[in-house]
């Protein structure tokens, strides 16, 4: 069991998440080219170590969050929430 | 080497088991070979045996990082079946089928192949017609042993199943291939080493590579902890460890991501279940058979989140002893022996590539989802060919990495892009 410190709702097993996948991936806007809909969505770098992926907390808050892990120890390094806006604000930002 | 035969089983048990030599050799690397296959599992030594004994090239050196059977050879539930319904798919997996019902006498070698039925459970009308669908689209494309079983000759077969009118999701029938069943994996991967062997293939074990040497357009040389080998032609077999490999050559991103997948063992049974029996039902997976030494093998659903780590979760574990006590109840008591995970390639539309890349002498196997044990013979088959003679065959010619650009995807679940949805 991995165990995923939630920026609301604290350490939480990981079966309380949803999976969402590679987080850095950025989708391109909709009238871009096919080839750039093509990679963003077909191809993954498929990192073994450290990466950033989105998960939500789907039995907890529903948010989702950007979590840094390593894919082979499971080791968590950081969790933010998914939203840039919010994640300024739970650091004080505004 | 000493052939197998009934008169030579008789014999050295006559003579003490003296007899028997080492079943392959322990080379040391060449620095040259004229096709080098990285990755010494199922599908690396059969395509070195095919490149070797359909395609004449006795230079192959197949490179292991661990061991011969060490890997996803060892932690698969031993499955073949060929029930596929997508163009492409299901002409592929039959032709693996085919090679399955001779390959012991191919190789020389006992793999224990035992075609004792593949039953998937149905629990609705709407699951009997799409299943009907399928099995019928089978009929019509060369596999003759599609069959859909009602509830009364269901329950003649498999009568310990749990058949109670009030379960969550009764049976109502199921969707059957006859053919299909379960073979011996360690048998698998020995028999197409010591075959391979054979006919001249170097297999180096302890042996992985640690970076790959480029030129313009082309791999010159792979790096090893047993030195510099250079090759005429690579192929990349390597599983869930495929998108390393691909990062080391320089060529960025696939379209697979690395996940784990757990199975079980019990303590050994007397006999209790004589097919491969399939539950599949919301969010509930579980499928089940039993070995020859009489463990219940069984495996469920991906661990859902991506993984190198060759070790599983538990909350898995609790989904599929849920699922085993819904399904056959009289499991219960049974204790389990051991529990593992395998790291699996899964691609974005569930489907394999065994296809050219970007480099000329590179060549790929990848994407097996949770299928790749069953693939092996047709897999090797069709990578040997293509490698041997630098074109893809019909067989295989939608299995590109370019297939997802012209808009294809054979997506045998309709799950979309997401691999750890092509369970």
């Amino acid at each position: 069991m991995i165990r995923i410190p939630c920026p609301f709702c604290g350490p939480r097993d990981h079966a309380e998440f949803s999976y969402g996948g590679d987080g850095s991936i950025t989708y391109p806007a909709l009238d871009a080219p096919l080839e750039a809909w093509h990679d963003a969505v077909f191809l993954r770098e498929n990192i073994c170590g450290r990466q950033v992926e989105t998960w939500q907390h789907v039995h907890g808050c529903r948010l989702w969050l950007k979590v840094e892990r390593d894919t082979m120890s499971h080791e968590i390094y950081s969790v933010t929430p998914a939203d840039p806006a919010l994640a300024k604000v739970l650091e004080g930002g505004e | 080497m000493t052939r197998f035969s009934g008169w030579n089983v008789f014999w050295q048990g006559m003579t003490g088991q003296k007899g028997w030599a080492r079943q392959w050799r322990d080379p040391q690397p060449k620095s040259h070979y004229d096709v080098v296959i990285v990755g010494g599992g199922l599908h690396g030594l059969a395509t070195a045996y095919y490149l070797a004994s359909n395609h004449g090239i006795r230079n192959i050196a197949v490179l292991e990082k661990g061991w011969v059977g060490g890997g996803n050879a060892g932690r698969n539930t031993t499955i073949v079946r060929s029930n596929y319904a997508q163009p492409g798919n299901r002409e592929f997996y039959e032709h693996s089928l085919k090679l399955w019902e001779n390959l012991s006498h191919d190789l020389n070698y006992n793999v224990m192949f035992s075609q004792r039925s593949h039953i998937a459970l149905l629990h609705s009308p709407g699951a009997i017609d799409a299943a009907s669908r399928n099995y019928n689209t089978m009929r019509l494309t060369g596999t003759p042993d599609a069959e859909i079983w009602d509830l009364d000759r269901l329950k003649q077969a498999v009568p310990h199943l749990n058949y109670a009118a009030d379960a969550r999701f009764p049976i109502m029938g199921a969707a059957v291939q006859t053919r299909a069943g379960t073979a011996r994996h360690d048998a698998v991967v020995w028999g197409y080493a010591r075959a391979a062997d054979q006919l001249g293939v170097d297999i180096v074990q302890n042996c992985g590579v640690t970076g790959v040497v480029r030129e313009a357009g082309r791999i010159t040389a792979l790096e090893t902890p047993r030195g510099r080998i250079t090759a005429g032609k690579i192929g990349f077999a390597v599983a869930g460890n495929t998108s390393r490999l691909w990062t080391m050559a320089g060529l960025g991103r696939l379209p697979i991501e690395s996940h784990k997948l757990q199975a079980f063992v019990s303590e050994p049974l007397k006999p209790l279940l004589d097919q491969v029996v399939v539950f599949g039902m919301g969010g509930s997976h579980f499928y089940i058979s039993q070995s020859d030494k009489g463990g219940m093998v069984f495996g469920g659903d991906l661990d859902w989140y991506k993984s190198y780590a060759q070790r599983g979760n538990l909350p898995i574990v609790q989904d599929v002893a849920e699922a085993a006590m819904s399904v056959m109840p009289c499991l219960g008591r049974v204790k389990l022996l051991r529990h593992w995970a395998g790291v699996v390639d899964m691609s974005m539309d569930g489907s394999h590539f065994i296809c050219r890349t970007p480099l000329d002498n590179l060549y790929l196997n990848t994407g097996w989802n949770y299928g790749g044990f069953k693939a092996t013979p047709a897999s090797g088959w069709w990578f040997a060919d293509l490698i041997a003679n630098d074109r893809p065959a019909p067989m295989i010619a939608n299995f590109d990495l370019k297939r997802f650009e012209r808009g294809l995807q054979i997506d045998e679940r309709g799950a979309g892009p997401d691999p750890k949805l092509h369970g």
